[in-house]
Formats: structure tokens, C-alpha cells, sequence
């Protein structure tokens, strides 16, 4: 009686979230895949393996998807080279800073995002004192940032930079300092101990910030909203507009099944590569 | 002797990491100050992206725009539930997949893991596709309760089953060997020690549901929450009052972090009596605890 109890424990346990995560993640992406292959309009839709809706979606949108991809790319790219330095200062250097660091690093969370974005429309608008100066170095030769890609690149760098800095600043933190010493004392040079001791160590961090950063950026649409133009809009303002303006089902079904596949491979590609741990703590699988 | 320059040079080196740091650290909160900035601006027209002059008018009537109000409203019932139902679901699925070895481990962890590496947009569509297609469910208060618990779930489970990660198992063990029943050793023991993980993943959901804007503008149909009220202001000006209603949480939000640093202190404390008074006995018997 007692083992049999021991062993359904977890299954009572698990249960509940189980299910919500079936009914209320699973299976609305079978609807999802179901509604891409689907033609007509509202209304009187019809399921007729309608495949058509794929590549027509993907040849009329293809610029935006490859645009997505880049600026999430881009803004990924800035996003590490600027959480790096942050993370190690933290983790090593920091000392008794080192909570109001970490402090600085969620801060933004706890403000809304669509706030921040605005502030971000503020702050690269035409008369900001950030623009201005900008232009005067010779970075914005037109004097506009607003409305151009860097805009939207540097919003998405700023909204998924903390997802970058904590997994890294979490890898960093764990290293063995004598690790490091014992490079120094085996004479590597301070640049030597960093590229074949601390960076390889990091690496999980790196590859979980990366990841962190890279998938809600190219899904993104609120920073190409508030900070593009009409010629940076990306895969997620697509499937936004053609669901909630233009009610053309199929199609933006047929889009973000493509995201999520395309994002997924990339994921497996990633999780192959350093090991599922990066993402989800030593325990895992 | 070291020149001025090399002196400088040097110095400059060695501190290079936290001079970049220092910058990224500004970079971060740049955003906040521009907002509480103004919260205290008076816009002459509508829209509030110049700076005008200073005023505490907004701070002094934050509250006295009806319809954020309501969407304000709206979002604190919708945080509070969301939060209260996927920190329960999902503590017991971290106890579930730390604490128990069984079959079906590796799906369950890969459905934990899914939505949380899924682009919100993704989300937000198929929960969509998925209103529609069934019927049974008018958008509004309900379908958003329903989503926001479903993205919060995941992340309350890696929050806990950290916490869980660490924890010391012979604690239970002693409570078991004083007598305790398995009920009594998960409410007196366990579920205190892992209460600053719960916490903090209970806060986690809070600021994930209440600042979603993405899956909440595909399923929310008439129903308004903050950060969609925001969303539709934008086009006709968004009022003073929003950045300072953004500011009051975000003072509310600093104030629950640091009472939940506080309290992971303290169970940490609680935890830690324990070998340090084992490494007395045998050395000073009877002595005071340390700590």
C-alpha cells in the first residue's frame, strides 16, 4: 500500500501542470497546425491539406523572416559583448557591489516592457541628447535613429540583455578560482588564462544567454512597432497583423509554425551542442 | 620609476572590466530614470516625449484616469490568480521531478522546458487558433487567466527545483527519526526551507503575468489590461499617469525583492546551524551556538 503510494506520488504531483500544459500548450498547437492547412475565409473554413498556405505565406513574407533572424542575430551578438564584461565584473571583481549589481541587472524587469521600449523611443528620438551626440561622433550620420534598424536592434538588445548577463554571471560564478590560479601559476598570460580556462568554463552560460536572448528577440514585434518604420517589420508584427487585423487564419497560422520550427531546430542544434543542463540546471534528463 | 602616462595606462587596464561594467550598469537603468523623469513631466500637448517642465500634478492625481484604473485593476486580479494557481501547479511539479525518480521524467522535462524556449508570439497564436476553433471559451478574463498561468508554470519550476537542488535531505531524515509523519516533516520542515524559492518564484510569475503583453493582445478580446491599455494609448498619447503608475510598481516590486532577499537570508541561516554546530561537538561541548 505504502510503495504503491510512493510510487504514484510524482504522477499526482505532476498532474495538474501536466494537464494545464497539454490542454493549454499542446494541443492548441495541433489547432494551430490544423488552422495552417486549412482555406477559405473566416467563417467557412475548411481542413483540405491546404499546403499552399506555407509557401505562399513564406514567399510573400520571406524578407521579414530573414529580417527577423538578423536582428535577432545582431542584437544577440551586442547583447553578449555587453553582458560578458558585466557578468565577470560581477562575478569576480564586484565585491561588496556585487548585490547592487545584480540589482541593476533585473531592474528593468520590474518596469513594464512596453514603458521601456517608449523610453527607448524618447531616448533615440530626434532632439535627445543621445541622438545628438551620436550624430556629432559621426554614428548617425543622418541624425535620425528612430525608425531605422539600429533602432529596433537596440531595443531588442536592451529588453533580452538581463536573460543574456544572468545565465553567464550563474556559469562565471560557479568556476573554481584555482582553476585560474593554477593557469597563473603554470605562466598563462592574464589573456591566456581567459581564453583556455575562464571562457570555456563559461561556455553553458553562454550558450543558455544566447539562447535566452535569441528566441523571444526573433519573435519580438513590440520593439519594431514602437522604435521601426514600415521597413522594419519583422515575422512577429506579420503574424500579429494577419491574425488580429487582417483575421487571415491560416496564413499567420502557417507563419509562426515555420518561427517555431526554424527556432526549435535551432534549439535541438544548440541543446546538442553544449547539453541540456545549460538551459535547465545540472539535473536534467 | 613609472611614467605618468604608464601609470595611467596601467591603471586603465586594470580596472577596464569595471569601467565597462559600470557603463553597461547605466546602460541598464537608463530606461527607469528616463521614465520616473517623466512621470514628473507637463506635457502641452497629449503626447509625452519631449520634456516641458516639472510638475508633480500626475504624482499628486495618479490615480485619476477611470479606464487605466480599471486595466490596472484588471491586471493586478489577473497577477494575483495566475500567480497563486502556477506557483502551487508548479512547486508540485519541481517536488515531483527533484524528489521522485519514475517513468516519464524525460517528456515531463521537456514539457516544462518547451514553452519557455517557444517565441511568445508562437504562444499567443496557437492559444488563439485554439479559442476559435473549439468555441467554448469567449475571449476575456478567462482565456487570459488560462494563458498566463500556462507561461508562468515553467519558469515557477526552474525557480523551485533550484531551490530544491540544494536542499539538505538529512534535515527530513531527523525530523522523520524524532517521529514526525511525512505530513508533518513537509510542513514543518521542507516547505520552510524551500519557502524563499516558492517566494521567489511566486514573484517571477507576478512580473511575468502582469507585464505580459504579447500572448495577452492575441487572447484577450474586450478585456483591458495594463500593459494592453498602454498599448492602445500610444497611438493617441499616453498619459503622465502611466509612467507613474510604472514607477509605483516598480517601488512596490523593488520593496518585495528586497523582502525576499531577507528571508532567503534567514532560512539560509536556519539551514546553516546545523554543520557548524556539528564541527563544535567533540571541540567545545555546550558552547553557545555561533550564530
Amino acid at each position: 500500500m505504502s510503495s504503491l503510494r510512493r510510487r504514484l506520488s510524482p504522477y499526482f504531483l505532476l498532474g495538474p501542470g501536466t494537464i494545464w500544459l497539454i490542454v493549454f500548450f499542446v494541443v492548441p498547437l495541433y489547432f494551430m497546425a490544423k488552422l495552417s492547412l486549412e482555406s477559405g475565409a473566416v467563417g467557412s473554413l475548411e481542413f483540405d491539406w491546404n499546403w499552399s498556405n506555407y509557401s505562399e505565406a513564406l514567399s510573400e513574407y520571406d524578407t521579414q523572416f530573414v529580417r527577423s533572424f538578423v536582428y535577432a542575430g545582431a542584437a544577440t551578438l551586442l547583447a553578449l559583448v555587453i553582458a560578458y564584461p558585466l557578468a565577470y565584473a560581477i562575478a569576480f571583481k564586484a565585491g561588496r557591489w556585487r548585490n547592487v549589481m545584480l540589482f541593476a541587472v533585473v531592474a528593468p524587469f520590474f518596469t513594464t516592457y512596453l514603458i521601456r521600449t517608449i523610453a527607448w523611443e524618447t531616448i533615440l528620438s530626434d532632439e535627445s541628447p543621445v541622438t545628438e551626440f551620436l550624430h556629432a561622433v559621426g554614428l548617425a550620420p543622418s541624425g535620425h535613429i528612430l525608425a531605422t534598424s539600429w533602432a529596433v536592434i537596440a531595443g531588442l538588445t536592451y529588453n533580452f540583455l538581463p536573460f543574456m548577463i544572468l545565465p553567464i554571471y550563474a556559469s562565471l560564478e560557479r568556476i573554481d578560482v584555482r582553476l585560474i590560479e593554477a593557469g597563473k601559476d603554470l605562466y598563462a598570460s592574464a589573456a591566456q588564462t581567459f581564453l583556455r580556462v575562464t571562457l570555456p568554463l563559461s561556455a553553458p552560460g553562454v550558450v543558455a544567454g544566447t539562447l535566452l536572448t535569441f528566441i523571444p528577440a526573433a519573435g519580438d514585434y513590440v520593439n519594431a512597432q514602437f522604435l521601426g518604420g514600415a521597413g522594419n517589420r519583422m515575422i512577429g508584427n506579420v503574424i500579429q497583423s494577419l491574425y488580429l487585423s487582417q483575421a487571415d487564419y491560416p496564413s499567420a497560422a502557417a507563419l509562426s509554425f515555420v518561427l517555431m520550427a526554424l527556432i526549435m531546430i535551432a534549439v535541438v542544434i544548440y541543446i546538442r551542442f553544449a547539453g541540456s543542463e545549460a538551459l535547465m540546471g545540472e539535473d536534467t534528463v | 620609476m613609472e611614467s605618468r602616462g604608464a601609470q595611467a595606462w596601467r591603471w586603465l587596464r586594470e580596472h577596464a572590466v569595471n569601467i565597462v561594467a559600470a557603463l553597461v550598469v547605466f546602460y541598464l537603468l537608463l530606461p527607469i530614470a528616463v521614465i520616473l523623469l517623466f512621470s514628473f513631466n507637463d506635457p502641452s500637448g497629449r503626447y509625452n516625449y519631449t520634456w516641458v517642465g516639472f510638475t508633480f500634478e500626475h504624482w499628486a492625481h495618479a490615480f485619476s484616469r477611470p479606464e487605466l484604473n480599471e486595466a490596472l485593476v484588471t491586471s493586478l486580479k489577473l497577477a494575483l490568480l495566475a500567480t497563486v494557481i502556477s506557483t502551487i501547479v508548479g512547486t508540485m511539479m519541481a517536488l515531483a521531478l527533484v524528489r521522485h525518480q519514475f517513468f516519464g521524467r524525460r517528456p515531463a522535462n521537456f514539457l516544462i522546458v518547451i514553452p519557455m524556449a517557444t517565441p511568445e508570439v508562437v504562444m499567443g497564436a496557437a492559444l488563439l487558433s485554439f479559442f476559435l476553433l473549439i468555441g467554448t471559451f469567449s475571449l476575456g478574463f478567462e482565456t487570459l487567466l488560462i494563458a498566463h498561468v500556462m507561461f508562468c508554470i515553467s519558469f515557477v519550476v526552474v525557480v523551485v527545483r533550484s531551490r530544491l537542488i540544494g536542499f539538505d535531505r538529512s534535515l527530513e531524515e531527523a525530523a522523520r527519526d524524532l517521529g514526525a509523519s511525512s505530513f508533518q516533516t513537509f510542513r514543518l520542515v521542507t516547505l520552510p526551507l524551500i519557502m524563499p524559492g516558492i517566494f521567489g518564484a511566486a514573484m517571477l510569475a507576478f512580473a511575468l503575468s502582469i507585464d505580459d503583453f504579447v500572448i495577452s493582445n492575441f487572447n484577450s478580446g474586450t478585456t483591458v489590461t495594463f500593459p494592453l491599455y498602454i498599448f492602445g494609448a500610444a497611438q493617441r498619447g499616453i498619459p503622465v499617469e502611466v509612467n507613474v503608475i510604472a514607477m509605483i510598481l516598480f517601488f512596490f516590486t523593488v520593496a518585495a525583492m528586497g523582502f525576499a532577499t531577507w528571508q532567503q537570508r534567514r532560512a539560509e541561516k536556519m539551514a546553516s546551524v546545523r554543520p557548524e554546530q556539528e564541527a563544535g561537538i567533540g571541540v567545545a561541548v555546550g558552547a553557545p551556538a555561533a550564530t
